[in-house]
């Protein structure tokens, strides 16, 4: 008679919070998508840098 | 993709959602940005659906002396620089490793770092992956990492201004063959001292682990192939935030980091376009997906006390922070770092490991339990 029931203020399962995490994510792309300048599909980089003859351009979080 | 779906139809769904993240970035950026979401989704899937992790494989070496995750870690560094050293060296006009230098703050974040970590119980894939599977203490922490690693790149600069050494690569030091060969001694080395220490049944490498090992290796060589640089996640994340800063009315823009050419260019064009921002958003997906393709996923973990969430967040905030001024996170600096020959990755790991031991004792007395009604007499517990 002593075995715990549904504790105060039970958390969300993980299914429930896995979508918010992807809401999240559509949230940040939505803002993004608004901040920054379109896309060029006819500027896009090779498909794969080696062999591409291009410097990597990227940024790195080893960059100071 | 509700509980409701019976598992077929949901498997199916979650496979069209993969497909939608891949195609879509194919369409809106290029093929590049396809083939990078792939990767991160690869790497979401392994690391949730086959468990492989950083902190948790450096909390039970030190609490239960297993020492069987931390090995695997070392065989999936040594695999990559098997094939990234040679990379590094035959196409270094296209290929970067993750090279960066050894400082004084570098060194303290790097500590603090490895003991946020073990408050979070995740680093910076961790965070990634474990707010994809679902873990609301991972997506509480996470908001504080996206926010965190932001603040440091405000003040990063002011952070290495303090002391650093030239960047120093094993490569540069010895020569690629050589560099190789202490790279993978070093492994080898640290793998005898893990296994010497851990428990005698505890420090056998299982196949679910030697598989996860090499998939990493391969989909994080598969990352310098496809992007020209290694696999990273901290500068995505600062990145997020950056954004958020900036369409809350801050000029981003005018500070000295993102004035910066290179994080100008990132600042201003789409993170569809950006390599770190890619590969996150699929380790995220990919966990999420590995989550949803279970009969039943894991339960939530325990309630926690209110105070407890607020050192989650701050936690997160200081983890992002410090893995801004340290260079990287497990992943940019100690995997991308060690196995492309960085010096700096490997004294990130002294420090980082070092904080861990520490955040582990830090972590009961910070974090409490919240209250549950039991039929008895609605007291408290768990």
């Amino acid at each position: 008679m002593n075995e715990p029931i549904k504790p105060q203020g039970q958390l969300p399962g993980r299914p429930v919070v896995g979508m918010l995490a992807l809401g999240f994510i559509l949230v940040l792309l939505v803002v993004d998508h608004a901040e920054s300048t379109p896309i060029n599909p006819f500027n896009a980089p090779p498909v794969v840098a080696l062999g591409s003859g291009e410097a990597p351009s990227g940024a790195h979080c080893t960059q100071p | 993709m509700s509980a409701g779906f019976s598992i077929p139809v949901r498997r199916t769904g979650l496979v069209f959602l993969g497909l939608l993240l891949v195609l879509g970035s194919f369409a809106t950026a290029g093929p590049r940005a396809a083939l990078l979401m792939l990767v991160g989704l690869g790497l979401g899937l392994v690391l949730e659906g086959l468990r492989f992790g950083f902190a948790g494989p450096w909390r039970v070496m030190v609490t239960e002396r297993d020492g069987r995750g931390l090995l695997a870690q070392f065989v999936a560094i040594g695999l990559a620089a098997l094939v990234a050293f040679p990379l590094l060296a035959s196409f270094p006009e296209e290929l970067s490793g993750a090279h960066a230098p050894v400082g004084i703050a570098m060194i303290a974040a790097a500590f603090v770092f490895g003991l946020m970590m073990q408050i979070v119980l995740g680093c910076g894939s961790g965070t990634l992956i474990n707010a994809g599977s679902g873990n609301l203490l991972a997506l509480v922490a996470l908001f504080g990492f996206i926010a965190g690693s932001f603040f440091g790149t405000l003040h990063l600069q002011w952070w290495t201004g303090l002391g650093s050494l030239p960047v120093y690569t094993l490569q540069g030091l010895f020569g690629n063959s050589a560099g190789l060969g202490v790279t993978l001694a070093g492994l080898a080395g640290l793998g005898a001292l893990v296994y010497s220490k851990a428990a005698p049944d505890k420090r056998r490498i299982p196949r679910r682990l030697w598989l996860a090992a090499l998939l990493i290796a391969a989909l994080a060589s598969l990352n310098l192939v496809i992007a020209g640089q290694s696999w990273g996640v901290v500068y995505g994340l600062g990145l997020w935030g950056a954004k958020f800063a900036q369409a809350a009315g801050m000029d981003v823009a005018a500070t000295t980091f993102w004035s910066a050419p290179v994080h100008a260019l990132r600042l201003q064009q789409s993170l569809l376009t950006d390599v770190t921002s890619l590969t996150n958003i699929g380790l995220l997906a990919g966990a999420f997906l590995a989550m949803r393709w279970k009969h039943n996923p894991d339960p939530q973990i325990a309630a926690l006390s209110a105070s407890s969430w607020v050192v989650i967040l701050l936690a997160g905030i200081i983890m992002g922070y410090s893995a801004r001024v340290a260079l990287g996170c497990n992943v940019g600096a100690f995997f991308s770092g060690v196995s492309t020959g960085s010096v700096h990755g490997r004294v990130w790991f002294v420090a980082a490991f070092g904080g861990s031991y520490a955040g582990l004792r830090l972590r009961p007395r910070l974090l409490t339990p919240g209250k549950t009604v039991t039929l008895a007499a609605g007291g408290s517990g768990v």
